[in-house]
Order: structure tokens, then sequence, then C-alpha cells
């Protein structure tokens, strides 16, 4: 099953590593992991997407606890969460497709931000689906580039990740 | 006051009272070395080779309650020591391991000796730190050394680029340690506690299986407190020997792939079972679902809590520090009124008695003409009076010495149990034999594993350090041919060890005392007049029957009570 794992961790040279390094030694999957400093700059916030059993998801929430270097992890998707991934797509749009890529990039409530004679470059932000949603509905020959953070996550309401 | 790194580093290992230092030097690692040779507080063991530094603090760690520490230059320097890193880090050690970097301003262009230590070491330490400002080499100190020894303790590696250990800064060793993202666990859930004394009071067929977390813990004496009160069953692993004493009676012996078979029945029959400090790994309850299909309750109580339900469904978890734990969980059923059912104990001991007439404990053909390589270990016990600091290397001789030396104190038996690395008995006994001088210390050894690590020999010259080696020399890579004689048709790839050296020359060459043994008859003597030699390091070779396997077995993927026992054959 899919879950969404969220941790604190020191902002040190290696941290990201020690986490990394974690996942490929013990053979565990990592679909999307991204990171940045936190408004408390000595500390990272991560969000990690991986998949496995109830007993893979169980054990890699212990061994990231055991890293020196995490200070709190949280498995995002046992509790109501929000996700936000950011795509960057660069489309070819000549001719009669100029029209056509608007129309579809304001139906997804994406935004222009780069725009030259043959291409536009969309942001679209929202749950991975949205975005596989989005490329699907473009034609494959029209995608000249992608470029995908990979999911953000943060618990709704009380729910909260802080030292 | 101000100080340059290097001296730092000097006073951090004063401060933290290191008796000894293994160690070889390097570029990168001068100006350290300089200030040791400038104080004789420290003391620095020189090794031959980086391997034998690393095992050599190992040992000193195993065999008392030390952190053991290690010097070692970059590059090569730490390469080579990262065997004995991943070995003390699979069996839990505490230890400091100090390396020395390329100055930080060429750090990162492939410079002479360079190596990204941090990086190559990260899966098997605890924690590593590359130090850049000789400001910080106090308290990255002062954290190794603490992260070392507490919660389940481990391997932590410190790495100094040159330029640090030469720059100035005020020293001042820090009394307290704080890692915001570090807590060690102490006391157990007391609720999860009561629980298990009930489990134990109302189990049918009960057992104890106790692993190295009780010699790390030191608990060996709460454990035996724990298992005399309620009169269980109590098996040891490879790890965990002498933390209940292997002559005592509630004694099953070691359990798993070479394990007794009334061990191995018992966890396979049993219907509660309380795993103390111990995991559950592939060695000691062979195929894994095998071993569910049994619904027996599991206690599992261990400190670290990855340790819990990685491998088997744990009933009832409890993370702690085993000796906490252990005491709090005596209390308990100290003062409870309810006892143990005596009938329906003994009658779990009755099949117990079966299952041990039935595996004939451990047992063994003796000859006359050709020397039984357990029939070493079995006087060696004799000679020794069963309380010798016993090292071992990886294979057969390790199960045998496992198997007939009964430990009954912890801190005797030391060995790669994890990792399983062969070349670690002799520099382990080095490090064993340092910090217990008056101790007897012996080695036992196969052919193929000294000669990983023979150059120590010279360092026991240096040092006077009198072990006694005990070669159970089969001319094969005995553990590799059992296997090949069971699961590959009797092909014996490259296990024959050809062109082997005479080994009384050897040990001579290094200035010691060597002796060849061939007859079972001289056996006694020779270990009698070898342990006779108080300072002097021996070296016997004991020439063995090079067709002996070790049984039990459970070959592996099978379950543990698909065993083979030695009839079966």
């Amino acid at each position: 099953m899919r879950h969404i794992i969220s941790l604190l961790m020191v902002n040190e040279a290696g941290a990201l590593s020690r986490v990394a390094g974690l996942f490929s030694a013990r053979g565990y999957n990592i679909e999307s992991l991204t990171v940045a400093p936190t408004e408390d700059l000595t500390l990272s916030r991560m969000t990690i997407v991986t998949s496995g059993s109830d007993a893979v998801i169980e054990q890699i929430n212990k061994q990231l606890n055991k890293l020196v270097d995490v200070i709190a992890v949280l498995d995002l998707s046992e509790g109501d969460h929000l996700e936000r991934e950011l795509m960057l797509i660069k489309l070819k749009a000549e001719g009669e497709d100029r029209e056509e890529l608007k129309r579809m990039a304001d139906i997804f409530r994406g935004r222009i931000i780069d725009v030259s004679g043959t291409s536009y470059t969309v942001e679209l932000t929202g749950s991975r689906a949205k975005l596989d949603n989005f490329i699907a509905a473009i034609s494959s020959d029209l995608i000249l580039e992608t470029v995908r953070t990979g999911a953000s996550g943060i618990g709704r309401g009380e729910r909260i990740l802080k030292i | 006051m101000e100080l340059t790194g290097a001296e730092i580093v000097v006073r951090c290992l004063q401060e933290e009272q290191v008796e000894y230092v293994f160690g070889y030097p390097g570029g990168a690692v001068l100006f350290i070395y300089d200030e040791l040779f400038k104080q004789d507080k420290v003391k620095h063991v020189l090794v031959r080779h980086e391997q034998g530094a690393v095992h050599a603090a190992d040992g000193y760690a195993r065999s008392s309650e030390k952190v053991g520490v290690a010097l070692v230059t970059s590059g090569p320097g730490l390469t080579n020591a990262v065997t004995g890193i991943a070995t003390a880090y699979m069996d839990s050690i505490p230890m400091v391991v100090i390396s020395g970097q390329v100055p930080t301003s060429v750090i990162g262009e492939d410079a002479f000796q360079e190596v990204d230590a941090v990086g190559i070491t990260r899966p098997c330490v605890k924690h590593n730190f590359l130090v850049k400002d000789p400001g910080d080499i106090a308290s990255t100190i002062k954290k190794a050394f603490y992260l070392a020894r507490t919660g389940r303790p481990g391997p932590v590696l410190v790495d100094i680029p040159k330029d640090v250990s030469n720059q100035k800064a005020i020293f001042e060793y820090p009394t307290e340690v704080s890692i915001r993202s570090y807590s060690t666990p102490g006391k157990g859930d007391s609720t999860a506690i009561r629980h298990a004394a009930q489990m134990l009071l109302e189990a049918k067929r009960p057992v104890v299986y106790a692993g190295g977390g009780v010699i790390l813990s030191n608990a060996a004496t709460e454990l035996t407190a724990l298992v005399k009160l309620l009169g269980l069953p109590c098996t040891n692993t490879l790890m965990g020997l002498g933390g209940y004493p292997g002559t005592d009676e509630l004694s099953l012996g070691m359990l798993g792939m070479h394990g007794t078979y009334e061990a191995n029945m018992a966890m396979q029959h049993c219907d509660v079972l309380l795993a103390i400090g111990a995991r559950f790994d592939d060695r000691v309850i062979g195929n894994v679902d095998h071993f569910a299909q049994v619904p027996r309750k599991i206690i599992h109580l261990d400190i670290d809590p990855s340790s819990i339900a990685k491998r088997v469904k744990v009933d009832l978890p409890i993370v702690g520090d085993v000796k906490l734990v252990l005491a709090e969980l005596l209390d308990v059923l100290r003062s409870s009124k309810q006892k143990p059912d005596a009938t329906v104990l003994a009658d779990w001991w009755r099949e117990i008695e079966g299952w041990r007439t039935r595996g004939g404990r451990l047992a063994y053909r003796n000859s006359d003409e050709i020397i039984k390589p357990q029939y070493v270990i079995e006087k060696l016990y004799e000679i020794t009076g069963g309380d010798a600091i016993i090292t071992s290397d990886v294979g057969q001789h390790q199960m045998w010495a496992a198997q007939y030396y009964k430990f009954d104190k912890p801190r005797r038996w030391i060995n790669s149990g994890g990792l399983g690395t062969m070349g670690f008995g002799l520099p382990a006994a080095m490090g064993a034999q340092l910090i217990n001088p008056d101790a007897t210390v012996a080695c036992v050894t196969g052919e193929g594993s000294i000669q990983m690590n023979i150059q120590e020999l010279s360092t026991c010259k240096q040092f006077r350090l009198p072990i006694k080696v005990v070669a159970l020399n089969n001319r094969y890579l005995g553990m590799v041919r059992q296997w090949q004689e069971f699961f590959h048709g009797n092909r014996y790839s490259e296990s024959y060890m050809d062109a082997l050296p005479d080994f009384v020359k050897l040990a001579e060459a290094y200035g010691h005392i060597g002796m060849r043994i061939d007859k079972p008859s001289d056996v006694e003597p020779a270990l009698r007049e070898a342990f006779a030699r108080k300072d002097d390091l021996v070296f016997m070779d004991f020439r063995t029957d090079s067709t002996e396997n070790v049984f039990p077995m459970v070959p592996g993927g099978k379950g543990l009570s698909e065993v083979i026992l030695s009839e079966d054959l």
C-alpha cells in the first residue's frame, strides 16, 4: 500500500544520504522524496512516498526513527492529510494547439509561466492523480519536458509535526 | 585554553579514561600520533593491519564493559578498518573509530589516500561524523562515546582532516551530551511487564530465548534469577552464551542452525516464548514461515524497537533496557501470589528430556587414531576450568567451541556472530588479554581463519600477550566443505587448503612457541603444557579429522524441527 511519510531531521550534510541509503540498503521502495529546510534552519522536513506491506511500513518507520539525524517521523497516510505536488511541463504550442493548450491549462488551474513562439511552460500543482490526468489529457507528442517534485505532505487541522 | 586539534583528540581520550588505543599511523593522523607520543596516559597498541586494530578494540569492548577505540589513517587505513567496523556493528559493540582524512582544502579532489570515509562506513556504523572545525572535535568525540555506549550500542566513526588536527581551538571537554534527535529507552512499560509476568505464569510450555542483548546490558544476574525463579527452560543464542550458565540443568544450550536438538524443538513447540535481547535472525530460527506455523505467543524484550516484529509477529513487545525490564519483571513475579503450575511444567520438562535423549545431547564418536575437534574443545574446557576467555574465528571450529565449551559467565565467549568475520579471533584475543591481563585467553581458530590476520602474532610479541592459539587444523575450509558435502554433491570446490605453512615454524618465526599435535593421546598433555606457560603465546596446531561435520544441523531455509542429527547420516 502507498504511504506518505513525513520526517523532521537535522539540516546537516549527509543527513539526506543516511535516509536514502537506508532505503536502498534495506530494499525499501521510494516513489518520491522531497526535502528542504524548515522555518527553523537547523531542521529539514522531508516527505517520502513509499509503498509496502504493513510490516514493511512499520520497519521503515522504526528504522527512520533509529537514525541519529532523524528527530520525528509521522506516517501521514495513517490519518487526514493533504498532499501536493508541483509539476513544470513544457508543451509544444504552435498554430491552433496554442489556444487548446491554454484552455487545458485553465481547466486544470495551471498557470502558463513561460511563453515562446513555439512553446508554453505550464506550472501545475495538485495531487499526483491530478498531474497524471493533465499529462493524460495532452497529446503525448506535444509534451517536450516534464519536471515533477514528488509529493509534499502535511497533516490536516491539529495534526502537526513539529518539535 | 587553546590546543591543536590533535592535542584535543588525545585530551578527549584521556577524559574518556581510555587505557588503550589500537591503531596504525599514516600521513593524515601524524599530528595525532605526535600528541600520543608526548603523553603516557593513553597507551597505543601498534597492530600490523588496521582490521586487526578494530577487532582488537572490539575484543577489548566485549570482554569488558568499556568502549573500544581504534585509530587509523585515511584512505587504505580506513578501508582496511571497514570489516572490523561492520563486525562490531552487526554485534552491537560499543566502539569509537577515529580516522584521519586528507586536508579540508583537497577533500573531493581525489587526493592521495583520500576516501569518503563517512560515505563508505555509513551503512555499518551507528553514526559517523566528519569534523571540519577544531572547535568541534571535543563535542564530537564526547557525542561519539555517548552514542557508542548508550541505547543499542554500536561503532561510531569520527573522521578528522589533517589540517583540522593541526589548527588550534579552545579546549573544553563537555560534561553533558545533548542530541535532540536521539533518546535511549530505559525502563519498559510497566503494564506490558505485568502482562508478560501473567503470560509466563500461565504458560504450559514456556521457553526463554536469550541473546547478546543480555550480555551487552549486563543482565546475566537478572536473567539467571528469572529463569530459576520460574524453573523455565532457557536457551542462549551464539551471541548470548554465558548470559545464562551453560552448565545449569535449566539450560538447553545454544539454539539455531547448530544448536542442540532440545533447544530447537523447545523453540518450535513452546506456547509462550520470552525473547530477550535477541533478534530471531535466520541462523537462529531457520525458515521464518516454518517457525510461524506454530501458534505460540511471543513476548519480545529489546532495547531497539526495530528489532521487534522485524522477522516474526510479536504478541507483546516491550521496548527497554533488558536489565531494567528484567529487574522489574522479577519484582512483579516475586510479589505475585500466583506460581507456575508445577505439574504442567513438569510435563513440559519431560517432553524436553525426551528430545535431549533423542538428540543424544551433543554427541560425537571419539577416536584413538585421529583427533576429533570436539575432543580438543572438551579438553580445553577441562584444562581451563571453564573459566577462560575464548575468542573464536568463523567456521566449524566456532560452532564446536560454542557447543562444547560451557560458558557459565558473560563476556567469556567472544566471536563474530552477525557478520561472521574470519580473522576476528586473534586480534580480538589481543584486546581481551590487554584489558584482562590476569585472565586466561584462548583463541579457537582454524587454519583458514588464522591466516586472515596471522600478522597480529607480531603485535602479540611486541606487547607480550600470552594468548593460547588453539588451531583446529583439518586442511579444509571446514564449514564450506561441510556444505559442499551436504548440498553440492561432494564437489569440494576451492575448499581444500593446499600449501599450508608449517605453523610451528611460523609461530617460532614470530618469536612464539609452536606445537604440532597429531595424536589424540597427545591432546591433553599438549594443552596442559601450553596453558602452564603463563607468559608465552603458544600456537597449538591440532591436526584434526578433516571429515568431521558439525551436528546438529538445521539446513539453510529449513525449519527448526527439520534438523539433521549425526546418526541420520
